[in-house]
């Protein structure tokens, strides 16, 4: 295996694009190391993006929060600006592993190492943010939706490094809330997971709603059906109740060691129920 | 592979060692380095035994490649007392009999002083979901949680 | 049994809560654990496993490995001898396959190299030709015939005909006539439970570090609870005697009876004389699980007849328990176990160990009673909600006491049980409010303790302090414990006694750290050294005043005349005598050696409250104390911590912790990920009330207290899901897809 700290973007892209066996990226590498150590993977080639200036900072823009891809999610939930505008998105992030897990991990991994029960690919993917990829072909913008591809597999390209994710603007009155479900109260993988984001009127009804689901499917899925239902009510039982029929409807979970199909699809409609809420509440409304 | 030679600071004085590229810095800081200190319970960062800091952040050493430490700086159990002057949280942790076996200990303490620094005055479970990364399997955390709470009162003064 | 040890006394050492000595080294890392060491020329050995839960070895092919650069040694099941003992050859045979891998994880070949790389390198040259087998990994399915059988020719001539042959052996313990009695009560209930295997989890994966020399010396240095039991085992696979190979135990990071036997020992031993080098094997977590000890799981059926008022007419259990791929005797203790805490007319329990495709089991905490006393106290609970009484009252109504015929045979001497659960009655904790949504649950435990072969040798210093020297790994504090004991019986401060634990050259034969012994038996031992050291200290001072010895006894700490008759001469101190030793006849010590009986069994009582989340079927745990006769605590701290740390573990027995294998025979989790240990998040504090109610078979009234407290959170905790959640589950763990099932989500 041979190491590299890259100190452009476009020299990272490079390197792995040149290399002819296995590479990987090296973010936090708290999925990298535990991939190697299980003997999952035996790159040849580790670039290490941390040292590329700027990867590791947090920068507004336009009106939203641009992360690098080197933010470890400590130090993105140490700011006060991306929590007060993506309280969801943030939280979703922090549930990651431990604290020591946070002093590294990092959402562009998290999202690139596309586990369907990744914490914090919900919450991006509900916020609509996007991602900044370099290639060898130079950069492109991305939404985060369109990046995991089932179980570990991304769309990106060979050689291609995302170097920051863009979490936008958005309204007075709106904001997000994630919850997952795991046995413990901590350091466990998502049994099933729920991101919310809600943009609400001036009277706190739902104007615009995005419900999205983490570990029942190989990819976390959108819950359209479940984000109409909430738009035009205050989140009333009744609404709680259909909407969660309809992210039952979109399950498509396995059984494994962690859950069972039936366990996973209720689960996932009583967490988007109280994410909704706990949104709801940020956002302003009255509940 | 072609070993690299890496320079970084550990507990305060420079240091300088060779490692395999991927070679991680708890193997680096054990096997190299003679620091056996930080121990290795799973090698997957899931039991915080190998806990340390680099560059001031509380992290798995069984997660960071030892390349990684090029530059940083690192602090260890090792550097954790004073001369032969105990950390409060060591002292502490003697006194509340916080450790049986104590194979969990040094990544225990070393993450309360991480938690410390940041948070002088944490709540019972501010402490707890901070230290959920370190299993500890002897104790039931029960004691371990009221000597992290001595030693914070004791450096705050209280 | 030795019944009449203990005498009523004033402590003035032991009770203290010292600074235990190796503090000091374990919070600064100084602390040397199993995989601290090093050696010249050290090689590192790593271990091939196989993949197939059960597969025949049609042969393995090591040349290419042996060929590789860096490569030392290689090793598999035809280095080893034939061994003749059944015992020795199960061990042999689980430390390195033979013809068959009985489990997925199982070791199949060895390699020792130049470093970690080349070691992992040389694994992937090994080529193992194996045909697969059918397997079975359930105990349920094992049990009935027809299913693969996983050991031909192993059982035992009481297994009942028309059993698969995976039936090893079978027990039966009790009395009276159980049909009688059932026929008496007002109601019977009888339930089907099942429990998952869980592991010790200790947090130090197995290390060992071996050096055999060319003369036929070893040195192997390991982390275990019984360095001598080491050297035995390992003697017998090498064909070595014992006195050739000295087994050093290192700080030991938890055991809790999975380091009581040799995974890696013997491996390292023989690679490192094949290599002539030394030879470092440290596990990885994913071979910690996979092929260390983890406990039997279990099928139970328990039946038991209840009065209208509480008394219990017959009790009556079936008990398969399931050690993996050898036989196992763990299912007897289970069965004498049950019915322990009750004082019963007619009961019976029946047990049989299966063979299933899983690694061998070990040791854990109290091992077999927590599984079969969780079916008892789930069913005991049943009826007390079915008759609505009280469960602290109906448990008092039946509890043994003494005098008591125990269901497996002896008659209790003094015993704590209903101390405990008078003390239990009375804690605020039992009638504080509930919320609603929260439940309630109680439990007994027991354990019947150990006492063992034990040996202690006691050094008086000139500048007078002590040095004493033991042979038991110090897993949590014993060895603050021992020399509490030795200050106590010399009259000196506890800050005056260093306890070393010493290797197998220094000392006599010790029984593992196991069976809550060490406290007791090696405290025993101590202080009957003390004893010896204090009539040698005696004859000295006599010497010196020119009296008889008898004419001299020992108080607080110095030897006075023993009475006006024998003249009058102020006290000497231990350090005064201890000071003019080379001119009274040498160095003085004092040396005891010991097969300890007179074990205290000890009971237990858990309250704990919970809440079920009825969305999601996730248990927490808000608060829970913990109730146990310690017999005299010698050092209160530790004391708590082990009951603190049995009920943690109880608690993620029976929440989340579970081996899972899949349909292919394979292990799911092997990882702390996904073999899911309490983290602190999940913790409320763990209260404890230490009840003392001193062992008769002890000086100072010592029981153990390591295991018990493991045993009670089971039911406990299930008994408390049964009362907020309205809900009987019986399988653990009670993992919330499980809760959430049988909520009918
Ligand atoms: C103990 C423990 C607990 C964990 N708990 C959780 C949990 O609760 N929830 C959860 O979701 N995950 C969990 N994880 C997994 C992991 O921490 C997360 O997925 C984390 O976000 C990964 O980030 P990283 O920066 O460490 O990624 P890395 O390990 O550095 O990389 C992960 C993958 O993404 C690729 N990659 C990284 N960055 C980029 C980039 N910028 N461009 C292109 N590719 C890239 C890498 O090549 C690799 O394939 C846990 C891991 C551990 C060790
Ligand atoms: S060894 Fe690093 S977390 Fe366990
Ligand atoms: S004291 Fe043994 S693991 Fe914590």
């Amino acid at each position: 295996m041979r190491y590299l700290a890259a100190t452009t973007a476009r020299e990272a892209a490079e390197a792995l694009a040149a290399e002819a066996g296995v590479t990987r990226v090296l973010a936090g590498g708290t999925d990298v190391l535990v991939q190697m150590k299980a003997g999952l993977v035996e790159p040849d080639l580790v670039v290490d993006i941390k040292k590329i200036p700027g990867i590791a900072t947090i920068t507004p823009e336009a009106g939203g929060f641009r992360i690098g891809a080197a933010v470890a999610n400590a130090v993105l939930g140490e700011h006060e600006g991306v929590r007060a505008l993506w309280p969801g998105v943030v939280e979703g992030a922090n549930l990651i592993g431990s604290t020591q897990v946070q002093g590294r991990c990092t959402m562009a991994g998290n999202l690139c190492n596309a586990s369907p029960a990744g914490d914090a690919a919900p919450g991006l993917v509900a916020a609509n943010a996007v991602a900044r990829i370099a290639g060898p072909e130079g950069e492109r913008d991305c939404p985060v939706a369109d990046i995991p591809a089932g179980p570990g597999k991304t769309t990106l390209k060979k050689g291609e490094v995302i170097t920051s994710i863009l979490l936008p603007a958005r309204p007075a009155r709106a904001s997000d809330a994630y919850l997952r479900f795991i046995p413990r109260t901590e350091m466990d993988i998502a049994v099933a997971s729920a991101a919310v984001s809600l943009e609400l009127d001036a009277d706190g009804t739902v104007k615009a709603a995005r419900v999205v689901l983490g570990a029942v499917a190989p990819t976390v899925v959108v819950a359209e059906d479940a984000g109409r239902t909430l738009v035009g009510t205050k989140l009333d039982e009744a609404t709680l109740a259909k909407m969660a029929k309809a992210c039952e409807a979109v399950c498509k979970p396995i059984d494994d060691k962690r859950g069972t199909v039936a366990f996973r699809t209720k689960t996932a409609g009583t967490l988007a129920k109280r994410a909704a809420l706990i949104a709801y509440a940020r956002a302003g409304g009255a509940k | 592979m072609k070993s690299i030679p890496v320079s970084t600071t550990i507990n305060g004085d420079a240091c300088e060692f060779l490692c395999a590229p991927d070679e991680t810095l708890l193997d680096a800081l054990r096997n190299r380095l003679g620091l056996t200190g930080a121990k290795e319970g799973c090698g997957t960062g899931d039991c915080g035994a190998c806990s340390v800091t680099l560059n001031g952040r509380l992290v798995c050493s069984c997660l960071v490649l030892g390349v990684e430490a090029e530059g940083a700086e690192i602090t260890t159990i090792e550097g954790m007392a004073d001369g032969d002057e105990l950390h409060p949280l060591q002292r502490h942790f003697i006194d509340h009999a916080a450790l049986q076996c104590g194979v969990c200990t040094p990544g225990i303490l070393v993450a309360a002083k991480a938690l410390l620094e940041k948070n002088p005055e944490p709540s019972d479970e501010e402490v707890r979901y901070w230290l959920a990364g370190n299993l500890c399997r002897c104790t039931g955390y029960d004691k371990i949680i009221r000597a992290v709470q001595a030693a914070a009162a004791e450096m705050r003064g209280a | 049994m030795s019944l009449d040890e203990y005498r009523k006394r004033e402590f003035k050492q032991v009770g203290q809560r010292v600074r235990r000595p190796d503090g000091v080294d374990k919070v600064t890392g100084r602390a040397m654990y199993g995989a601290d060491a090093t050696a010249p020329g050290m090689l590192v050995g790593r271990i091939l496993r196989s993949p197939h839960a059960h597969a025949r070895i049609r042969g393995i092919d090591t040349s290419a490995a042996e060929a590789l650069k860096g490569v030392k040694a290689v090793l598999t099941g035809a280095d080893l001898p034939a061994q003749e003992d059944d015992f020795i050859r199960d061990v042999q045979d689980n430390c390195m396959a033979r013809d068959k891998a009985l489990y997925d994880g199982h070791a199949v070949a060895a390699v020792a190299a130049v470093d970690a790389a080349t070691a992992r390198a040389a694994l992937k040259l090994i080529k193992v030709d194996y045909e697969v087998l059918p397997h079975v990994t359930d105990v349920d399915v094992a049990i009935k015939p027809g299913a693969p059988v996983v050991q031909k020719g192993r059982s035992l001539e009481n297994v009942p005909a028309g059993m698969s042959e995976n039936v090893t052996s079978h027990c039966e313990f009790g009395h009276g006539d159980p049909a009688a009695g059932f026929a008496r009560a007002d109601h019977v209930v009888e339930r089907h439970f099942r429990t998952a295997a869980t592991h010790q989890g200790y947090i130090e994966p197995h290390a060992a570090l071996a050096s055999v020399t060319s003369d036929g010396k070893a040195e192997l240095w390991c982390c275990t609870q019984g360095q001598f039991f080491v050297r035995t085992l390992c003697a017998a696979i090498m064909g070595m005697e014992a006195s050739q190979l000295r087994v050093t135990a290192s700080e030991i990071g938890g055991g809790f009876g999975g380091k009581t036997t040799v995974f890696i020992e013997p491996v390292a031993l023989a690679l490192s004389r094949k290599a002539g080098r030394p030879v470092k094997i440290v596990m990885t977590r994913d071979e910690v699980f996979r092929a260390t000890g983890p406990t039997v799981h279990t099928s139970t059926d328990v039946k038991i007849g209840m009065t209208k008022d509480g008394r219990i007419t017959a009790a009556e259990a079936h008990l398969r328990y399931s050690g993996g791929a050898f036989p196992c005797g763990t299912v007897d203790m289970g069965a004498q176990a049950a019915f322990a805490a009750y004082d019963l007319e007619h009961v019976r329990t029946y047990g049989w160990n299966v063979l299933t495709n899983r690694p061998k089991e070990a040791a854990y905490r109290a091992p077999g009673a927590p599984q079969s006393i969780y079916a008892v106290e789930s069913v005991v609970d049943e009826l007390c909600q079915h008759f609505g009484l009280d469960p602290i009252d109906v448990r008092l109504k039946n509890a043994a006491r003494k005098g008591t015929k125990s269901s497996y045979g002896p008659t209790f001497p003094d015993i704590g049980l209903i101390a405990t659960l008078e003390a239990a009655k009375k804690h605020p904790h039992y009638s504080a409010p509930l919320q609603p949504g929260q439940g309630r649950g109680i439990s007994c435990g027991f354990w019947f303790n150990f006492g063992g072969n034990s040996c202690v040798s006691l050094n008086i210093n000139t500048d007078g302090t002590v040095g004493v020297t033991e042979g038991n790994p110090d897993i949590g504090g014993s060895r603050a414990s021992i020399s509490l004991m030795a200050a106590e019986e010399l009259g000196i401060e506890y800050d005056r006694v260093r306890t070393i634990v010493a290797d197998t050259s220094s000392l006599g034969y010790n029984d593992v750290t196991d069976g809550s012994r060490v406290t007791f038996a090696v405290g025993l031992a101590t202080i009957k050294a003390a004893r010896e050291a204090v009539r040698v200290m005696c004859g000295r001072a006599a010497k010196i005043w020119g009296i008889d010895a008898e004419a001299v006894e020992w108080k607080d700490g110095a030897a006075v005349p023993a009475g006006p008759n024998a003249g009058k001469f102020p006290p000497m101190s231990l350090a005064e005598i201890a000071a003019v030793s080379f001119e009274t006849g040498g160095p003085i010590a004092g040396h005891h050696e010991v097969n300890v009986d007179g074990a205290g069994v000890s009971f237990g009582v858990h309250i704990v409250d919970v809440e079920v989340d009825k969305e999601t079927g996730q248990t927490t745990v808000l608060r829970y104390t913990v109730f146990q006769d310690a017999g005299k605590a010698v050092h209160p701290s530790y004391v708590e911590g082990q009951m603190q740390g049995g009920a943690v573990q109880g608690i993620g027995w029976a929440l989340n912790e579970e081996y899972i294998y899949g349909a292919d025979g394979r292990l799911q989790n092997p990882g702390f990920l996904d073999y899911r240990v309490p983290v602190a998040s999940d913790l409320p504090m763990i209260d404890t009330v230490i009840l003392e109610i001193p062992n008769p078979g002890h000086p100072y009234g010592v029981r153990g207290v390591g295991e018990t407290g493991i045993v009670p959170p089971l039911a406990a905790i299930s008994n408390a899901v049964s009362r907020s959640a309205g809900i009987r589950l019986s399988e653990l763990p009670m993992s919330p897809p499980r809760v959430l099932k049988a909520l009918g989500g």
